[in-house]
């Protein structure tokens, strides 16, 4: 159990997509400008291709032979792009309008192909699984938490309610206010984590200290 | 004549594939940090865009679906273009490798290292794909009109442009980067975010050039 919860800690915060690895950016920042619906969109459209990828590599991973497995990952991830793509085109007509050249772009998203090449190919199909969930979690919060505040910025509202009137700084909803706002986003991110982490090294040095004092005594 | 221009002008500068359209950032962020890298990657990133388009646009209007004399559809599996276009790209890719490195090793160490990338980069995916199913060329470049049919050169034209602009963009970050590099910033800033506040300023920049009404 302790492994599994390794995994999603790792997915969600210490190895963020986003945040940490700086994965799959061209696809953040096009959503992120144009509202946190769409972003959380695709965040969530990322989640599930990304675990059904996970998922299916990792049960082939006896089967593909390793000279040739990226051409394999590929072609597997662009047979889900397409079923996800037909899919939302006739259930979800809005999002797919939303998302435009970015739902097929899923394809080349650094993501889905770092997390089948460094985890689901060496992985179980539950380790697989619960780490696709995880990043693809990871992913989403990213996107949803920065398209809020674009969204916000940009046009004084959030998930498409207007909440401000005449408060509007245009740049937000244009490129150059994502890449601001990802760009601040990463160095609070990175320096909470950082804090937290040097406090809980401080911590335990204190902990091995005492003992070592208290053994001496 | 004019068509020309406004390719030119639309490709580099309005719609951008980095500042505008945020495609390809990857390698923007990533192979950034020297001037000579830049360069190679743009150059890698345009070859590979003009071959991939002068492939992918017959195979989309000529290959995957076909008509009769009397234009009925006799097959038609446009819906699974995603699959060929990858498929197109990433073997384009690994042949373009094995011929540079036959014909000019130099080539191959100052440009080859790159190649690889690109069959993962979006700009590549997003030139081929943008010209799926567009009629007139006046629909992927404003102000045209009507009056010209989209066909196989102004595809490629705009790919070549496309990649230009593409290097462009590469260039002037690398550049700023490597100035960058000569001062302190804060622990928290280092790396991608005070690259990202750079990339800002660029796109800000370039948001100029969407104010020319033509």
């Amino acid at each position: 159990m302790n492994k599994y919860k390794k995994i999603t800690l790792d997915g969600l915060i210490f190895q963020n997509p986003t945040f940490m690895l700086v994965l799959g950016t061209c696809p953040t920042l096009a959503m992120i400008k144009q509202s946190a619906t769409s972003a959380m969109g695709m965040g969530l459209t990322v989640l599930v291709i990304l675990t059904l990828s996970n998922i299916i590599i990792s049960a082939l991973r006896r089967v593909i032979p390793n000279s040739v497995r990226i051409p394999c990952y590929i072609v597997i991830i662009a047979t889900l792009v397409t079923f996800v793509q037909m899919l939302l085109k006739k259930f979800l007509p809005d999002l797919y309008e939303s998302l435009g050249a970015f739902l097929a772009l899923i394809v080349v998203n650094c993501i889905v192909l770092g997390r089948a090449e460094a985890f689901a190919s060496k992985h179980t199909v539950g380790e697989a699984a619960v780490d696709g969930i995880a990043n693809g979690l990871g992913f989403t919060v990213a996107l949803t938490l920065m398209g809020i505040i674009c969204e916000f910025l940009g046009s004084g509202s959030l998930f498409g309610l207007q909440i401000m009137k005449s408060f509007k700084i245009a740049i937000f909803s244009q490129p150059a206010g994502a890449f601001l706002v990802y760009g601040i986003a990463i160095a609070v991110f990175t320096y909470v984590i950082d804090a937290f982490e040097r406090s809980r090294r401080v911590k335990a040095n204190k902990l091995a200290r005492e003992n070592l004092l208290k053994e001496a005594v | 004549m004019s068509a020309f221009i406004l390719i030119i002008l639309s490709a580099v500068f309005t719609n951008n594939f980095i500042t505008v359209k945020t495609y390809g950032i990857c390698p923007f962020l990533g192979v950034s940090k020297k001037t000579s890298s830049a360069v190679g990657m743009g150059i890698a990133v345009t070859v590979v865009m003009v071959l991939a388009t002068l492939v992918t646009y017959p195979v989309y209007n000529y290959v995957m679906v076909a008509h009769n004399a009397d234009g009925t559809e006799i097959w038609n599996f446009q819906f699974l273009w995603i699959i060929f276009f990858i498929f197109i790209i990433a073997s384009l890719v690994q042949m373009l490798e094995m011929i540079i490195r036959k014909i000019s090793p130099s080539l191959y160490n100052s440009m080859g290292v790159y190649l690889p990338l690109i069959t993962t980069n979006c700009a590549v995916l997003g030139v081929t794909q943008m010209f799926n199913g567009v009629t007139s060329l006046g629909d992927i470049v404003t102000g045209v009109g009507t009056a010209f049919t989209m066909n196989i050169g102004w595809a490629l034209l705009y790919a070549l442009f496309a990649g230009v602009g593409f290097t462009l963009v590469m260039i002037i970050m690398s550049g700023l980067r490597e100035k960058l590099n000569c001062y302190k910033t804060h622990k928290a800033l280092a790396g991608f975010p005070v690259a990202m506040i750079t990339a800002c300023f660029i796109c800000m920049a370039f948001m100029v050039f969407s104010y020319i009404k033509i």
